[in-house]
Formats: C-alpha cells, sequence, structure tokens
C-alpha cells in the first residue's frame, strides 16, 4: 500500500484531558440553563401558584399520552436496536379505528343495543372498553404484518437498512391514509364514545356544568384526564409483569440481550420479536384512541408530532428501559406546558427538541441507560 | 410527398371546420378551478356553482343573442399550473372573460397575465389585497373579486361583537398565517378603536393540538369574547377544550369556520363572519338553493359554488349591461356596477374589492344558522 505523509497533528483530537474539561463545560452549561427555568417557573408559580397546579395537570395529560407510545419504542428498541418511526402512524391507526368503530358502527353502543335493558352507565363503560380493546387489537395485527414486511427480511441487514425502512413504511402510513377512499386529508370532529365530564375544585371538588363558566381561580380537570392517567400507569404495570414474571418476558429480555445465546437455548427469536411489535402497538393503539377523546379532531398525520415528542422521551429516559421511556414522558409532558405558558406556545416543539439535542450531546445513554455494552 | 400533401389538406380542412363551427355566435367564458391539488373540493364546488349560472342564462336565451360556452380547466390552486391554464384560454382560446382561480396564489399570476392582455377576470373567492392591486399600489383595471376581503371581514367582526354588547375581546391566532393574522389584526384596530379593550394575544402554530395553557390564561382574563379566525380544524380543537375548562365566553371567526366539519356542540354560542348562509330566508338565496339541488342532486351549495355563481351572473350581466362582447368596455361597467347576488348586494371600491353586506351565523343548538346581515 502507498504510504501517506501526514502532516502530524493535522487532525487534532481532544485528549483525555480535554474531553473532561469539554464535558464539565457541557455540564455546568446544562446546569446553568435548569437553574434558569427552576428560576423562572418559581417565580411565576410564586405569583399564580394555582395556574402552575393546571399547568402541571394540563402536562401530566400530555405525558402520560406520550409514556403510551414511548413504551413501544424502547421496547422494539431494546429487542431488534431498531427506532421504530412508523410507531406515531400506528397510533394514528388507532384513533382513526375507534373513529370509524364509534361513527360507523355504533360499537360502543352495543350493550344496550344487543340487551336493551342494560343501564346507560355500565353500557358506556363496556362499550368504549370494546372500543378501545378494538383499536389495540388492529393496531397490534398492523404492527405485526409491518414487521413481518418490512423489517424481517432485513433483520441481518446494517441497521441504518431498516432505520430508512421504518421511515418510508411511517411516510407510507401517513400518506395512503390521506388517499381519499382510505382516510380522506379531512380533519375529521372526532366523536367520542362517552360524554366529557368536568370538574373543579373550590371548596371542595365540585362538577361543571356544560356551557356555564366555573369560577376563574380554580383549578379544573375532566374525566379523560383521569382515564388516561389510570390507563398510562396500569399499562406500565402489566408491562413490568410481562417483562419481569412471565416466561415470554423472560425470553424478550434474553432476546435483547444477546440474540444469538438465546436462539441456542431454543428460544424462538422471531416469535418473541413479532410479540414485541404486537405489544407495543397495541399501547399506542390505545394512546390513539385516548389522545383522540382528549383533543377531539383527527387527521391522518396526528401520529407525527406525538410520536417524535415521544421518540425524544423515549431517549431521554434512556432508550430501550421501560422505566425510562415512562418517566421521560412524563418530564417531556410538563416541558411543554410549562413552555407553553411560562415562555409561549409555539416555543414548545423548539424546547421538546432541544431536549433531545442536549440529551444526545451531555447524556446519550439518558437518565436509566447503562452504558452500551456491545462490544464490536 | 403526395402523401403529405394530402394529409397537410385533410389536416386544414379539419381545423377549419372547427374553427368555423366553434366560432358561430358564442361568448366564451374560461372557469379556471383547482380540480386536483390541495383543495379539489373547492374547485368542485367552485366549477359546479359557475356551471349552473351559465346554464341558467342559457336556458334563457344567453346573452347579446350569444349562446355561452363554458371552458373549464385546472389550474390546480398552485401558481405555475395556474399561469399555464390563464394562457392556454387566453392565447389559444381567445377568451375575454375568466372566472377564477379560488386560492390568492393562484390568482395572482392569472390576474398579472390577464390584466397585460386585456381580459376581465374575476375571482370569486381569493381574498388576498394583490389579486385586484399590483405592487405599486395601482388597481388592476381588468381584475376584480366577488368576496369581501379579510380587512372587511374582521371589521364586520368587531363590529358584530360591539353590536351584541361585548366590552373586552382575547385574540387566538396563529401567526404563520396570513388569513388569520390579517383578520385578527383588523378586527382589533376596530374593537380598541371604537372602545373594546383587548384583554389578551396569544399566538400558536397550525400543529398545535393542546392549548391548555392559552385557555388557561383566557379563563383567568375572563373576556367577553373570544376572537379565533382560524379554520375549523383548529376551532375544533381549540373550543372543545375550552368547554372541558369551563369556559362560556363565546368564540367567533371568520369564514375558515364555514364547514360541514365544524364541530357544532363545541363551538355552540359561538359566531361567524361568512359570504351567505344556505338558511337566510331571502327569495336570492331560496331560488338558489332549489336550483343548486335540481341541477346536483340535492346537493347543497357551500360559499365556494355561491360565489362562483355570483361572479358569472355578475359578468353576463355586466356584459348585458354594456351591450357588447368588449372587455375594455365591460371593465368599466363592472367597476360602477351595483349587483344584487345571492351573497349580497355588491359595488366596487376603487381597489375592485366588493363593498358587501357580510352574513353572521350563530351556532346553535348543533348547527350553523344565519342570524344577522351586517352593513359596511
Amino acid at each position: 500500500m502507498h504510504a501517506v505523509n501526514r502532516p502530524s497533528g493535522a487532525v487534532k483530537l481532544p485528549s483525555s484531558g480535554n474531553r473532561a474539561r469539554l464535558a464539565w463545560i457541557g455540564r455546568a452549561f446544562l446546569a446553568l440553563l435548569a437553574a434558569s427555568a427552576a428560576y423562572l417557573i418559581a417565580s411565576k408559580a410564586w405569583n399564580e401558584p394555582i395556574l402552575l397546579v393546571q399547568n402541571v395537570i394540563d402536562g401530566l395529560k400530555l405525558g402520560f399520552v406520550y409514556a403510551l407510545i414511548a413504551l413501544g419504542y424502547t421496547m422494539v428498541y431494546g429487542i431488534v436496536k431498531l427506532i421504530n418511526f412508523a410507531h406515531g402512524d400506528v397510533f394514528m391507526v388507532g384513533a382513526f379505528t375507534s373513529y370509524f368503530a364509534v361513527t360507523k358502527f355504533n360499537l360502543h353502543k352495543w350493550p344496550q343495543a344487543l340487551f336493551p335493558g342494560v343501564p346507560a352507565g355500565p353500557s358506556v363503560v363496556i362499550g368504549s372498553a370494546t372500543v378501545i380493546l378494538l383499536s389495540m387489537l388492529l393496531c397490534a395485527a398492523l404492527a405485526v404484518v409491518i414487521e413481518r414486511v418490512a423489517y424481517k427480511p432485513l433483520r441481518e441487514a446494517p441497521r441504518i437498512a431498516a432505520l430508512i425502512t421504518a421511515i418510508g413504511v411511517s411516510f407510507f402510513l401517513e400518506y395512503f391514509g390521506n388517499l381519499q377512499f382510505v382516510y380522506t386529508p379531512r380533519f375529521i370532529p372526532y366523536k367520542s364514545p362517552f360524554d366529557t365530564v368536568g370538574w373543579y375544585i373550590q371548596g371542595g371538588i365540585r362538577r361543571m356544568v356544560p356551557g356555564q363558566e366555573s369560577p376563574a381561580n380554580a383549578i379544573t380537570f375532566s374525566n379523560i384526564f383521569l382515564i388516561i392517567m389510570a390507563a398510562s400507569v396500569l399499562v406500565l404495570v402489566v408491562l413490568q409483569l410481562i417483562v419481569r414474571r412471565t416466561k415470554i418476558g423472560v425470553a424478550m429480555r434474553a432476546v435483547s440481550f444477546d440474540k444469538p445465546t438465546a436462539r441456542l437455548m431454543g428460544i424462538d427469536a422471531d416469535r418473541v420479536i413479532t410479540f414485541t411489535f404486537a405489544i407495543g402497538a397495541a399501547f399506542a393503539g390505545l394512546g390513539g384512541v385516548l389522545y383522540a377523546i382528549a383533543y377531539s379532531s383527527i387527521n391522518t398525520l396526528l401520529g407525527i408530532m406525538p410520536g417524535l415528542k415521544a421518540f425524544v422521551a423515549a431517549v431521554l429516559g434512556g432508550i430501550g428501559s421501560i422505566p425510562g421511556a415512562f418517566v421521560g414522558a412524563l418530564i417531556m409532558g410538563q416541558a411543554e406546558a410549562l413552555t407553553m405558558s411560562y415562555i409561549s406556545t409555539p416555543m414548545r416543539d423548539a424546547v421538546a427538541f432541544t431536549i433531545l439535542i442536549i440529551v444526545l450531546l451531555v447524556r446519550p445513554t439518558g437518565i436509566f441507560g447503562e452504558p452500551d455494552k456491545e462490544k464490536a | 410527398m403526395k402523401r403529405f400533401l394530402v394529409a397537410a389538406l385533410l389536416l386544414s380542412a379539419t381545423v377549419m371546420a372547427v374553427f368555423a363551427g366553434g366560432e358561430a355566435e358564442t361568448l366564451k367564458v374560461a372557469i379556471l378551478a383547482p380540480l386536483s391539488g390541495p383543495v379539489p373540493t373547492f374547485g368542485v364546488s367552485t366549477r359546479d356553482g359557475a356551471l349552473l349560472a351559465i346554464k341558467e342564462w342559457n336556458d334563457k336565451g344567453g346573452v347579446l343573442g350569444m349562446k355561452i360556452k363554458a371552458i373549464v380547466e385546472d389550474s390546480q390552486c398552485t401558481p405555475d399550473p395556474a399561469l399555464n391554464a390563464a394562457k392556454k384560454v387566453i392565447d389559444q382560446d381567445k377568451v375575454h372573460y375568466i372566472i377564477g382561480e379560488v386560492c390568492s396564489k393562484a390568482s395572482i399570476p392569472i390576474s398579472e397575465y390577464a390584466n397585460g392582455k386585456k381580459v376581465v377576470q374575476i375571482s370569486p373567492t381569493s381574498t388576498n389585497p394583490t389579486v385586484t392591486v399590483d405592487s405599486t399600489g395601482k388597481t388592476k383595471d381588468y381584475i376584480f373579486r366577488a368576496c369581501f376581503t379579510d380587512e372587511l371581514q374582521g371589521k364586520i367582526g368587531a363590529k358584530f361583537a360591539l353590536q351584541k354588547g361585548a366590552k373586552t375581546a382575547f385574540l387566538m391566532l396563529d401567526q404563520a398565517n396570513d388569513y388569520v393574522k390579517g383578520l385578527s389584526e383588523f378586527f382589533e384596530k376596530d374593537f380598541v378603536a371604537a372602545g373594546g379593550k383587548i384583554v389578551g394575544k396569544e399566538s400558536y402554530t397550525a400543529d398545535d393540538k393542546d392549548f391548555s395553557a392559552i385557555l388557561a390564561k383566557i379563563k383567568q382574563a375572563k373576556p367577553d369574547v373570544v376572537y379565533l379566525p382560524d379554520y375549523y380544524n383548529i376551532v375544533n380543537l381549540v373550543t372543545k377544550q375550552a368547554k372541558e375548562k369551563g369556559i362560556s365566553a363565546p368564540f367567533m371567526g371568520g369564514d375558515g369556520w364555514d364547514s360541514a366539519d365544524l364541530d357544532c356542540a363545541a363551538s355552540d354560542g359561538g359566531f361567524f363572519t361568512n359570504h351567505y348562509s344556505p338558511t337566510d330566508q331571502r327569495p336570492e338565496v331560496k331560488n338558489f338553493l332549489a336550483a343548486y339541488a335540481a341541477a346536483y342532486k340535492g346537493a347543497v351549495p357551500d360559499a365556494l359554488a355561491t360565489l362562483a355563481y355570483d361572479a358569472v351572473n355578475m359578468l353576463l350581466q355586466a356584459i348585458k349591461d354594456t351591450a357588447a362582447d368588449d372587455p375594455v368596455k365591460v371593465k368599466d361597467t363592472l367597476a360602477k356596477i351595483s349587483f344584487n347576488s345571492v351573497s349580497g348586494k355588491i359595488t366596487f371600491d376603487k381597489l375592485h374589492n366588493p363593498l358587501k353586506t357580510v352574513t353572521i351565523i350563530a351556532v346553535k343548538g348543533g348547527k350553523a344558522q344565519f342570524e344577522a346581515m351586517v352593513n359596511p
């Protein structure tokens, strides 16, 4: 081979001392940023404490929805090291499935339609649960198909190939849905399977009367917020139980840890991967339905932003870590809600993605992430 | 050589026959509408409304003893295809009159070409000021529009809010959208000039789904009215979340609210300025509704169809009044016309913008209903 005489010192790599100093400067900068944000919030909160509590509640609502999506991102990454960008669009399909189930087929009213004697209350609960289950099932099925068609053939290909395919699948779902005969590009008002009930807190919890002004200085919340919170926490618990206590969970952890060895131990890795995709998509579908109920307008591009925010949440929490995704999502929700209130609404996305950049620069493994164990 | 000659002769004979047949006593009107592209439903409505007007005139014997022939071209709501369509109808089809386009960004290049070629153009629905005025502030002599401008709409919104007894208003706007910004600015100017007070102004972006922070501020500011002149998809999200927060102040907006997809339950109690209402009881409206339903299988015309219908009628009336198929004279007749259209009485100001009555529509009991007509 030709010996090339490189002028020595043309490419300067930071020496280990330099690198440590850089990291230190980065951390100091971050600490400064966090301190100023904390000061800003604290000073505003001092003047209007009720507004702060209200913002935190609104941020929790957003955060719990992000958590439902982020769990799928993190599980799939944990097991096949793929960032499944189509995940946000599976979330969209969940919203649309429930829309059609409710408006076209009246699925949310089936208990009363079949058994007229059923009282309204349980009928709505069972009906809505059916709608949600159907969306979850369809999303899971969709994810299994996507995995089989688009990702499985690329299992041994370089990771970048699968990543680009994921982006392709994402665009396919968005713009195929955009076609007139699929979902149409319209913004469709979403009909919720159950009515919204609001409460406000002022000398006890009182129910809001629709169309009437509630007191200005009272914290408000709705049944949708409670449902989102309950569903999200339940999903986290169930998921932890699956991963820690069941056979498939052990298999998932084994495949995630070392796929070839897991295969040698008799684990059907492909089946485990398919299961992971399905369960992640089911949670995204649940998130989609709850998001549509909470924000009441759907169109085929609805999954993009929540999908990206949930991805940031998963990275922030440490991609691959289930509790990490959950905590990351809650932080993202708060960051957005507080930005909207104390800086300005158009700044929310800028702040969300700044968090991504800072995390990747300062601590790429995230809050709960462990340093990469991969060797060579 | 001989074969070539025969072919050439045959060809020229056909061409002459076509021209001789086509030229006999017809008045050609070009309809440039976005039949494909981002807003195909707007294009179809515009075409249907315009064709209905032409059919009615032909049934009455045409204009000045000539039958009217419509030449429909797809201008795609995009500058280049729109300009090509304009060149085609002006240079090849030799039309003297153009109805179209819907979108301002497509109408502007058409207007520049048509004005240079001394062809009369009436845009039914383009609201941007530069459609009828060039960059130096000079009115384009041959260019008119049938709809009101954003300025008039904002002013009438303010006038109506004050008539309803509102003293304080809160503005919500998307800074990146010229339509929303324009309406909001003109509303603010007139509202403040007439003694009203703006108690808050918050901006958001078109992708936003969660408006909780802005709504929390509205709740504390307690305005008499919230002005939100955006499209229905944003309106649906905001009004639904406002109801959940227990905000009872009415929302007001502009013609962007006019859609079958407007969530009337959420925006109940709100008002918006519009071009016309199908529940208006004037005979012009009733006759038009009946004719439209008969021609298009019982369909109810939207504002786009109505304005296209008005634009064609106004043009043909002007040609009739001029008593000559001469665009140079017709443009002078149009500039001085006083025309009773379905969407209100039209006269033109110096900038060729119609001074017309604006319809106020109230959202009440789950549907959008005619509320009042307000004169400028």
